[in-house]
């Protein structure tokens, strides 16, 4: 039951850091498709017994480069479905030929934190580590890219190069979440969290850590609360990541209309933010 | 004859009714799905398309846990999805995306919970994935006149906004000005892909039902410019994808390991799959062919968008 408790702090930090960029880059649709190549990845590593996170990195990595090369030729949202849903089909098959797979199905995809061995905690520490150190280390140029892309690429930061860097980082965070998680609501934890925090304030490195606070709370209740009543933990990560989001909508509807001003006044006249908008 | 055949048409293809019930039901969605899923791809809606495949799991598996038959469940998820998403939604793109994002989370959450409840009362656990991959042999005959009328539904939807649908797809401003109620437009269109959803999804599983609402409308749009070309070439590239899939999978009965299928799923997914990644061909060609006589190809061809 404590494996539990570390593990998913880990994951509920690492989807507060990496969830951040996830809702500031619009990217909502690659964070729900990339965990669907995971799926098939997991699958994959079941049926031929080799270690689970192993195929989840392995196809969750080229899930993410597929969607990035792929995006730049045709629309961006067809591409990145049908890469997804490509993914998942794979996940059928491999599923199809288990011969046993039911609960393993269902853990892959809506998560499975209660059984988690004290094992796992070291590989989910490192990958975490390692996607925290990844956005450290890209964090000036990423944020550029992302809020002011052209002002990036005359500074000589592709925005192709830095979303394929952030699509790698997206790939490696889900690999390590998902075997808490499951497959199908990580990607409600990484935007619900994020998306609630910036609802309360603009200035990234404030709202990074409030995302990382929501996180945290949304899984400990997570967890205490499928300890009490069995049901799975996707179900109150998805019920709480949507409660946090309208929590945040509300609160921001609210002061908006205190106050009087639109998000986009106020971002114009911060600190932060003033001196770069047009 | 069926010396010739049998290499391609497993023994008792012709005779089983199961597969007679997947070929004819496999075809009215496969059509379905591809006229509808043209208008999707021109709206840019493809999130849209695939929240419904999600929200269609937590209707299908609520179906399963009151007890009534799938495709219910997955009419009814997708008629409430529908209308939240209308009512959630925001002028930016972004904003969108985040809250049927979070819809979804929410979701598919209420998913697993009636999974866990089902499974936990009933001995069978094939549940999950009989919903999320779908199972076109294991539809009762029963059920397919629900499916022919939704079917029909769907398409007299479509026949009856097609202009206005046409117009304010392609420039809503444009439509607006000329007195379309294009919020109106909108809501009828989002009712009729909720319910081509729900059909896709009983065939090709919820998760997986995206496929066919979006790709052989991506791919016929890639390939003509006229819109009842591409309703045409999306629903023929949807209906040959069924067809090669239900093949595939009967045949694949005696394909290692041997005394399973190969799910329909999977084949019709990858076929429509691989038909997108070919639709890009030609324009890739014309693309180098301009680049090599520039001033010939830019006074023939207007500028194109991609």
């Amino acid at each position: 039951m404590v494996n539990a408790w570390e593990v998913a702090s880990i994951v509920a930090v690492v989807a507060g850091v990496v969830g951040f960029f996830t809702v500031m880059r619009g990217s909502a649709f690659a964070a729900h498709a990339i965990p669907n190549g995971s799926f098939a990845g997991a699958a994959f590593a079941i049926l031929v017994g080799v270690n689970t996170l192993l195929g989840l990195g392995v196809f969750s990595l080229g899930g993410a480069m597929t969607i990035g090369l792929l995006g730049r030729k045709g629309r961006h949202d067809v591409a990145t479905a049908l890469t997804l849903v490509a993914m998942l089909a794979l996940g059928a098959l491999f599923v199809s030929l288990l011969v046993e797979y039911a609960p393993e199905v269902y853990s892959v995809l809506f998560g499975e934190v209660l059984g988690i061995s004290p094992n796992e905690i070291a590989p989910t520490a490192i990958l975490g580590a390692l996607c925290i150190l990844a956005i450290a280390v890209l964090y000036r140029p990423l944020m550029l890219s992302s809020v002011l892309p052209e002002v990036g690429e005359a500074r000589g930061i592709s925005s192709f190069r830095m979303e394929m860097l952030f699509l790698a980082v997206l790939a490696l965070a889900t690999t390590m979440t998902v075997p808490v998680v499951g497959t199908l609501l990580i990607f409600s934890l990484m935007i619900g969290a994020p998306a609630a925090a910036r609802s309360f304030t603009d200035r990234p490195p404030v709202a990074m850590a409030l995302s990382v606070a929501v996180a945290l709370l949304i899984v400990w209740v997570a967890i205490a609360a499928s300890y009490e009543t069995n049901y799975p933990v996707g179900f109150f990560v998805g019920a709480g990541s949507a409660v946090s989001f309208t929590l945040g909508r509300l609160w921001a509807t609210w002061r908006n209309r205190r106050t009087g001003t639109t998000k986009r006044e106020r971002i114009s006249q911060s600190p932060v933010w003033g001196e770069h908008t047009p | 004859m069926s010396h010739f055949l049998s290499p391609v048409f497993a023994s008792g293809f012709f005779e089983s009714e199961a597969v007679h019930i997947a070929l004819g039901v496999g075809t009215l969605v496969a059509v379905v799905t591809g006229v509808v899923g043209v208008f999707t791809v021109m709206r840019g809606q493809s999130f849209a398309g695939e929240a419904f495949g999600d929200l269609g799991t937590t209707g299908g598996a609520g179906a399963y846990f009151v007890g009534v038959g799938p495709l219910w469940g997955f009419v009814l998820g997708n008629v409430i999805a529908a209308g939240a998403m209308e009512t959630i939604g925001v002028q930016r793109a972004r904003g969108r995306d985040l809250a049927t994002g979070i819809v979804l989370g929410a979701g598919l959450g209420l998913a697993a919970l009636f999974l866990h409840l089902y499974t936990t009362g009933h001995s069978t656990t094939g549940a999950t994935v009989t919903i999320l991959f779908g199972s076109v042999f294991a539809i009762s005959s029963s059920t397919v006149p629900l499916i022919v009328l939704l079917g029909a539904i769907v398409l007299a939807i479509t026949l009856t906004i097609y202009r206005p649908l046409l117009l304010s797809s392609v420039n809503a401003e444009m439509a607006s000005a000329r007195g379309i109620r294009v919020r109106l437009i909108g809501v009828l269109y989002l009712l009729a892909l909720a319910l081509a959803a729900a059909l896709a999804a009983i065939t090709i599983g919820t998760i997986l039902s995206t496929a066919l609402i979006v790709g052989p409308a991506a791919s016929a749009l890639r390939l003509t410019r006229r819109p009842l070309t591409a309703l045409l070439t999306a629903a023929g590239i949807g209906v040959g994808a069924m067809w090669v899939g239900i093949i595939l999978a009967y045949d694949s009965y005696h394909w290692p390991p041997h005394g399973t299928i190969w799910p329909v799923s999977f084949f019709v997914v990858m076929i429509v799959f691989v038909t997108y990644l070919l639709s890009g061909l030609p324009e890739a060609r014309r693309r180098r062919r301009a680049d090599r006589t520039p001033s010939e190809s830019s006074a023939a061809r207007p500028a194109t968008a991609s």
